[in-house]
Parts: structure tokens; sequence; C-alpha cells
């Protein structure tokens, strides 16, 4: 399994924390799916208060913090919330997430690019939340990422992967790079396809957090992950137009 | 004969009180800052009785112990029965087949919606939720209060002294020195005046990220809530959180547009990590406390729970611990 800047995940589900019912149910749906990463949403208002009981909670949790900057729409904005990120949960990660559009939540890949720049250059490991775009993911690697975060479809709307054939040039473009499908995903057969396309792990949070049962859900997306893994790595055959009978029929006896 | 001695005069401990009361026993209460008012979270409360619609993101106890909780206060306040509209945005309506899966005792509608509130424009599809209620949160506290009072139940504005024997700790978030799994849920609220608009009953407006809801609370005012923040910093509301509130009334009725703003609310809601309510006995005092978003609509069951407790020895499954 590839390394995320040098540490080397437990599986390849990564789990956001927000919307879920209450803390009790967050927790129980990290502890029975063993999700490696926990996403982590700042707000600012929130960094200067003390007794932070909810990223408390998520510290406990006992697995790696992921901070992000969800929400923001200007390169400072996201600076700014990934230096409080650093500060409060201590990690080089940041997942960058720069909002460009409001019904789509599409990322502005102009200024994510300048924020990752500005963030590798103070020493953060930038987890950037991307489009397909080929030239995009160059200059985002170009300005010092060593991952790449695709959306499989718009943040929140569970439809999947909208563009396969994007997915896979990416794959095939930067064979070498970690890639996660972050967003989109709202069933564990999305998450499965995500990774039988060679991807190195998928970020969900909707799909689970507002699901009716989302500790199970949580549960069904790590069986989808670990699938769509054993399955690529399993060399699946190739799709083609005709049957291929698995035993050979020329020569049998046959009645009519 | 047993004094009890109930610490704080949010909707907690008033609704404690008033349980024992009319079970007959001795009561005192204790609030150094006094009566109810701004100083408490219930004091900025939406005051839905709404166990239906909360079961949509909430656990079963809230479904079936809220469901007491109409008549209880209807013997002590004004309730309103006129029931609870949902509604979405157009391009929300999965939100709404959602919430529909997600709750019961409803009836979908449609062209009844501009019977139910003639004024709620553009919205073709919603969910009635006959048998819910609401009430003035405010009110109800002054009536708790009052009821008290009238029963002679002693009220000191002072903390309560130390080392007290069967006291009841209702304190919500000013427990946590003793209650370690409580946290702050950072809720903000808004109340409006608006007379050009009528709307008779709470309305909720899905969308993705949280409950909106306004509530109507006579001459053209309204209540406008809430957010719900995982944050302890409960100093002021964000540009952020007004906008939302104030689009959903917009969205509503664009004639919101032209709402007086009168007051801005901003508080901690007490939690422990499940969101349910508990009653804990240590030592001599028994705690009461993680009402969360539902004060108004568990206060009667937790009540219900302190009083078996303390009166008879009866666990209720609201006591997690019990270490007399």
């Amino acid at each position: 399994m590839k390394q995320f800047y040098g540490t080397t995940l437990p599986n390849p589900l990564m789990l956001g924390t927000a919307q879920y019912p209450s803390p009790a149910i967050l927790e129980q749906a990290f502890r029975d799916s063993g999700a490696g990463v926990a996403t982590v949403s700042l707000r600012r208002e929130g960094a200067g208060g003390t007794g932070q009981s909810f990223w408390q909670m998520i510290q406990s949790l006992g697995v790696h913090i992921l901070p992000n900057t969800a929400g923001c729409h200007t390169v400072k904005e996201a600076v700014t919330t990934a230096h409080m990120a650093r500060e409060v949960f201590d990690t080089k990660w940041i997942k960058l997430e720069l909002i460009g559009h409001t019904d789509s939540l599409q990322p502005d890949v102009f200024q994510l690019v300048e924020a990752a720049r500005i963030l590798t250059d103070d020493g953060f490991q930038v987890f950037p939340y991307t489009t397909e775009d080929l030239i995009v993911a160059e200059r985002l690697l170009e300005a010092g990422c060593e991952v790449l975060m695709p959306w499989g479809a718009p943040i929140g709307s569970g439809r999947g992967l909208n563009n396969e054939y994007a997915l896979r040039a990416m794959r095939a473009e930067f064979p070498e790079v970690p890639l996660v499908v972050d967003a989109g995903i709202g069933l564990p057969s999305h998450a499965a396809h995500a990774m039988e396309l060679g991807y190195d792990a998928v970020l969900l949070n909707t799909a689970v957090a507002r699901a009716g049962d989302p500790v199970a859900m949580a549960r069904a997306m790590m069986k989808g992950v670990e699938a769509g893994r054993l399955a690529y790595d399993a060399d699946p055959i190739e799709a083609r137009d005709m049957a291929e009978a698995s035993t050979p029929v020329i020569g049998k006896a046959f009645l009519s | 004969m047993t004094v009890y001695s109930v610490i704080g005069a949010g909707v907690a401990g008033l609704a404690v009180a008033t349980e024992l009361v009319a079970r007959g026993a001795e009561v005192q209460i204790f609030d150094p800052s006094g009566p109810p008012g701004p100083h408490g979270c219930s004091w900025w409360a939406g005051g839905m009785l709404a166990p239906w619609c909360e079961y949509e993101n909430a656990e079963e106890p809230v479904l079936r112990l809220g469901q007491e909780a109409i008549s209880w206060w209807a013997q002590h306040t004004e309730v309103t029965h006129r029931g609870t509209l949902v509604v979405a945005n157009r391009r929300d309506l999965p939100d709404l087949r959602r919430f529909s899966r997600r709750t019961e005792g409803f009836r979908a509608v449609s062209t009844e919606i501009a019977d139910l509130e003639p004024e709620l424009h553009g919205f073709s599809k919603g969910l009635f939720f006959e048998q819910e209620a609401h009430l003035d949160p405010r009110k109800a506290l002054m009536d708790l209060y009052k009821g008290l009072k009238d029963n002679g139940v002693p009220f000191h504005k002072t903390l309560a002294p130390p080392q007290l024997k069967h006291a009841i700790d209702c304190r919500g978030l000013h427990a946590r020195e003793t209650l370690h799994d409580l946290r702050g849920v950072k809720g903000e609220m808004l109340v409006i005046r608006c007379p050009d608009v009528t709307l008779i009953r709470p309305v909720r407006l899905l969308h993705p990220r949280m409950p909106l809801y306004i509530v109507p609370r006579g001459d053209g005012i309204y209540m406008l809530g809430a957010t719900m923040i995982e944050s302890e910093d409960s100093s002021r509301i964000t540009a952020r959180s007004m906008l939302e509130l104030l689009s959903a009334a917009y969205a509503l009725n664009p004639a919101f547009g032209e709402a007086e703003v009168l007051e801005i609310g901003v508080d901690l809601r007490p939690a422990f990590p499940d969101n349910l309510p508990r009653i804990r006995r240590l030592g001599h005092t028994i705690y009461a406390n993680g009402l969360y978003r539902h004060g108004y609509l568990l206060a009667p069951a937790l009540a219900r729970g302190v009083a078996d407790l303390a009166l008879h020895n009866t666990h209720s499954e609201m006591v997690d611990e019990d270490r007399a």
C-alpha cells in the first residue's frame, strides 16, 4: 500500500466526523468499521475556546487525524484555518478544500494550487480536494503535494463516480502518487468502484453520518473498500462483448 | 420531613421541583442568577414539543419519552396544539423523502399546505405532524416558577451551601466539573417581528446541514432557530449563522425580509456523548442533566425520573449511575 507522506494507513477508509446524530454514534462508527483516518472540520470560532470536548473526543479515537479547511472560499481563509488546525491537532496534515461554486461546491482549482504552494512552503503536508483535471493535478504536485484527492461527485450528492474515464486517466497518469476519491460516495459499491480503479483510499462523510444507521453503513463502506482493493489486486478479467464459456463446448456430445 | 434542594432554575430544575411538589415533597430552590432569565439556555429555546420530528436525528427514547411532554406541560402552562409542518425547497426534496422515512406520525401534504399555512409560498410538498405542539418557553418557565412560589417553595438567590443533603443538581453545563462527559453544543437563534406574515404553527425548513425552524410567538413575533455547532464558545453569533437563519425565513416567505430583528440568542446546550439526558446519584446529590436540544421535550420525563429516584428509590432508564 502506498504511503501518505511517509505514513502507512491501516486500511483505505477515511471518514469525516460531521453531521452524526451524536458523538457516541460517531465513535462507534469508527470503532466498528476500523476506519483509519478521521477528517475534522475546523470552524474558526472554536479554535480559541478552552475544553473543546468534541475535538478531544476525536483525538481519543486513536486514528490518524486529517483536519480540513471545509467551507473556505479564499486562499487567506484556508491558510488561516490550516494554521489553527496545526495548533489544535498538532499535525502537519491538512485536507485543503477551497470551494469555488455555491451549488456544486466544486473546488476553485486556481486558488487551490496557490494555497497548496503556500502551505507546503510552510511545512504542511497537503491533501488537496481537487477535480479530475490532469493539468491541475500536475500543478498541485509541482506545488509540493504528494497526495491527490479528486472528487467522485459533488460533496454530499451520493452519486458515486461521475466520471470514471477521467479517474482512470488520472490513475494511469500518476501511477506512483497516492490517490484518494474524496466526496460524492453514497454507497459501498461506489467505494468499491473507486478501489477497483486502483485508487489508494476513499474519503467520505455524509453517506455514513446521514445514513439511518451510521454504524452499519460505516462497516458496509469498509467492506466496500476492502472488496474493491482485493479485486484490484486480483487482476480482474477484461470485459468483452460476447460470451466466453467457462468450459469448452467443442467435441461434446449433445442431444437434440 | 426531608427537604429536597434543587440547584438551578432552568427548565430542568423547575420541572424537577414542580414534579416533586406535585408528589407532595418539600422543596427549596437555589439559583444565584435568580428567577428564569437570559442567563439560562432554556430561555433561548424553541419550545417545540415535537418528538415525532425530532426522531429523524435522535434515538428512540426521544420519540417515546417526548410524547409524555405535551400533557405534562399542558398542566402547567399554555400549550398550542397545531402540529408541525415540514417543508423543503424543490432542490432539497430528497431530504424530505429521507425525513419521511426516518419519522412517523405524519401525513404527506401538497395542496393542503395552502390550507394549513396560506402564507407559505412556493412549497408544493410537505409533511404534517398533526399531534405535535409548541409552547412559549419563557412563559412556561415563568409559569413553573410562579406555580412553585404559589406552593410556598422557597427560592434562594444564592449559591447552594456545600454538603447539602438531598440535593438535586440541575445546573446544566455548570455541573461539568463533576460530570466530565458533559459537553456544550453551541446554538444560535433570532427573535424577529414581522406582522406582515402570519404563520400559526412551527414550520421546519429542511436544510442539508441543520434543522431550521420558525416558531410563532404571537403578535407577529417569531423565533428562528437554531444552529448546532460542536463548539463551546458562546460569546457571539457568526455572520454565517445569521445568514442561514435569515435565509430560511426569507425562503419561507420573502416578506420576512422586512422583519425587525429583536433579539439574538447564543448559548450552549449541555449534552452527553449520545445526546440523551442522564440522572446520576453521586453521594448526597442527584445530577439531572444533558437535555441537549430537547429541554422542553424531555424535562418532564427527566423530572419524573428524578422524583422516582429521590422519593421511591426506583431507577428509570435515564439513571446511568447510582453511587449513593
